[in-house]
């Protein structure tokens, strides 16, 4: 009897704890979908990624807080807002270097790290604040499991964030014109594409993309301009587990850490302190033996 | 007055001079052909035209000057340049390919049509639209590279060796396919060709180039019966 009803208890966790993998998994899948899309346009990471969302968080937090706007319309005047400072900072910033090595776009994008975690500490402090969220805290029970508005939330969210990006890679004509840019920018050019402005797009997407992964965290966390530093590195984890240029990769790389962060806390003592570790660990991993990532591309050319 | 202009047009590497002073013209509605060696300086001038090269001196377009814009300003003014190496999307789909030809286009109906006629071109492509272009043979990639340029309804079409690397009846077949272009779709074409026979026979007007200068010019039956020209490229 008691170990039945202790089965059934640690099913029951069991299930909680993927719901919560797979919902923090969303939030990891967003901000890595957002890091490839940046990495297949120029190869390099924006390391600046996380702290763009944690700014335009913050801009939705002034919205709310400050101009008693209702969050649905904050959630979307963010991430329109979201989009043109991507596009703002890549023409302002990232085009002088361009055609620049990686190694110099790289450095670019942690001074841009620095500069907007020092916009955000000068603008809103470094002050800890709390982030409401639309959705009630009281658990939704479905048989005996009881699962949170939070995690399902983010589920819902994140799941209709992956299919928009999707939809728009696939089913649009802009959506197609960058991605020709992103793989053939000289072809695309004799094309008439005018490859630079679709690449001021991509920041502007993933921006955008990052806007609400930000907007999604910071009810569960706090919001401070350090917010989103290790769940970007979660990112990257997905996004490396992935492969760093195929969006795919990025969402099932992001939901495998979210799952595996998940159970590894809860099943391994004192693992829980050793999350940050554990991204590195992938990554580390995953560039030694399997350096393309799971999904990533696999040159089909014929000579 | 001749659709394209060039007016001693040079163009460098670096240090290395491709180009010394070009000079030459291509009437609305021809084609014309540049003949020469390798090196000589035939992509490079279809790299001129379209931009993709820094070049000095004149180029006019339609009677306006092109000279040292965009390639992406080029081909939106009506020029389409089918570069060497065909410049396949590999990865794309035959479909995703001919898209991106039209992909500057907003006449949804007009697209439509435009396909079908391709597809009337060339038959096999309707049947493998969702291949991915990489799959494609040498032939099929030529051809679908020819089909992406007219999906932008170009005014001149600038056409890097269509022959290289293809079987003669998959090239005779491309060749027809060209003049046909030409002469229902009224696109003026500047082919560039190692196949001088070929080239001559298809072009009412030939250039030879040589190390970067325009050696001899005439028209394709002059070009034949010229004894420097039939020694250096015909080889008879």
């Amino acid at each position: 009897m008691a170990t039945e009803l202790f089965l059934a208890a640690s099913f029951q966790g069991l299930i909680q704890q993927l719901v919560f993998g797979i919902a923090t998994g969303g939030l990891f899948a967003s901000l890595a979908l957002a890091l490839v899309l940046i990495y297949r346009a120029m190869e390099t990471l924006n390391f600046a990624q996380g702290e763009m969302a944690t700014f335009t968080t913050f801009i939705a937090f002034t919205l709310l807080t400050s101009l008693h706007l209702p969050y649905w319309l904050v959630f979307p005047v963010t991430v329109a807002l979201a989009i043109v400072l991507g596009v703002l900072v890549e023409r302002v910033i990232i085009r002088p270097v361009e055609r620049a090595p990686v190694l110099t776009l790289v450095l670019v994008t942690i001074g841009l790290f620095g500069i907007f975690n020092g916009l955000m500490g000068i603008i809103w402090g470094y002050v800890v604040r709390p982030f409401p969220s639309p959705l009630p805290t009281t658990p939704i029970l479905l048989g005996g499991v009881g699962i949170s508005y939070q995690d399902v939330g983010l589920i819902a969210v994140s799941t209709v964030v992956l299919v928009l990006v999707w939809l728009f890679f696939t089913r649009t004509r802009v959506g197609l014109m960058m991605r020709a840019s992103a793989l053939y920018p000289e072809v695309s050019r004799l094309l008439g594409v005018r490859v630079g402005w679709m690449l001021a797009l991509g920041w502007g997407l993933a921006a955008g993309v990052g806007a609400v992964s930000g907007m999604l965290v910071a009810p569960i966390e706090v919001l401070d301009p350090n917010m989103m530093q290790s769940i970007l590195l979660y990112a990257f984890t997905a996004a490396v587990l992935g492969g760093l240029d195929s969006p795919v990769g990025a969402v099932v790389g992001g939901l495998a850490v979210g799952v595996i962060l998940a159970l590894v806390g809860t099943y391994i003592p004192g693992a829980g302190e050793l999350r940050v570790a554990f991204g590195f660990l992938v990554i580390i991993l995953v560039l030694v033996f399997k350096p393309g990532g799971f999904f990533g591309r696999v040159q089909v050319e014929r000579v | 007055m001749p659709l394209l202009e060039l007016e001693n047009v040079t163009a460098s590497y670096g240090a290395v001079k491709a180009l010394h002073d070009i000079s030459l013209n291509v009437a609305e509605g021809s084609v014309v052909a540049m003949l020469g060696a390798n090196g000589a300086g035939k992509t490079t001038t279809l790299r001129a035209i379209s931009g993709t090269v820094k070049v000095v001196g004149s180029i006019r377009f339609d009677d306006r000057p092109i000279t040292g814009l965009a390639p992406e300003e080029v081909a939106r003014r009506g020029i389409a340049h089918v570069p060497e190496g065909r410049g396949i999307l590999a990865q794309m789909t035959v479909l995703e390919n001919l898209q991106m030809g039209a992909c500057l286009r907003r006449d949804r109906a007009g697209i439509k049509a435009d396909l079908d006629r391709i597809f009337g071109y060339f038959p096999w492509m309707s049947g493998r639209t969702g291949s991915t272009a990489a799959l494609l043979s040498g032939g099929e990639q030529q051809m679908l590279a020819l089909a992406r340029a007219l999906m932008m309804k170009p005014r001149l079409l600038l056409l890097d060796e269509p022959s290289l690397g293809l079987a003669p009846t998959v090239v005779r077949s491309i060749f027809d396919i060209i003049a046909r272009i030409n002469r229902e779709e009224g696109v003026t074409i500047l082919l560039v060709e190692q196949n001088a026979k070929l080239a001559l026979r298809a072009a009412k007007h030939a250039y030879v180039l040589e190390v970067g200068e325009i050696a001899v010019s005439g028209s394709g039956q002059e070009l034949v019966r010229n004894e420097s020209v039939r020694k250096s490229y015909l080889g008879y």
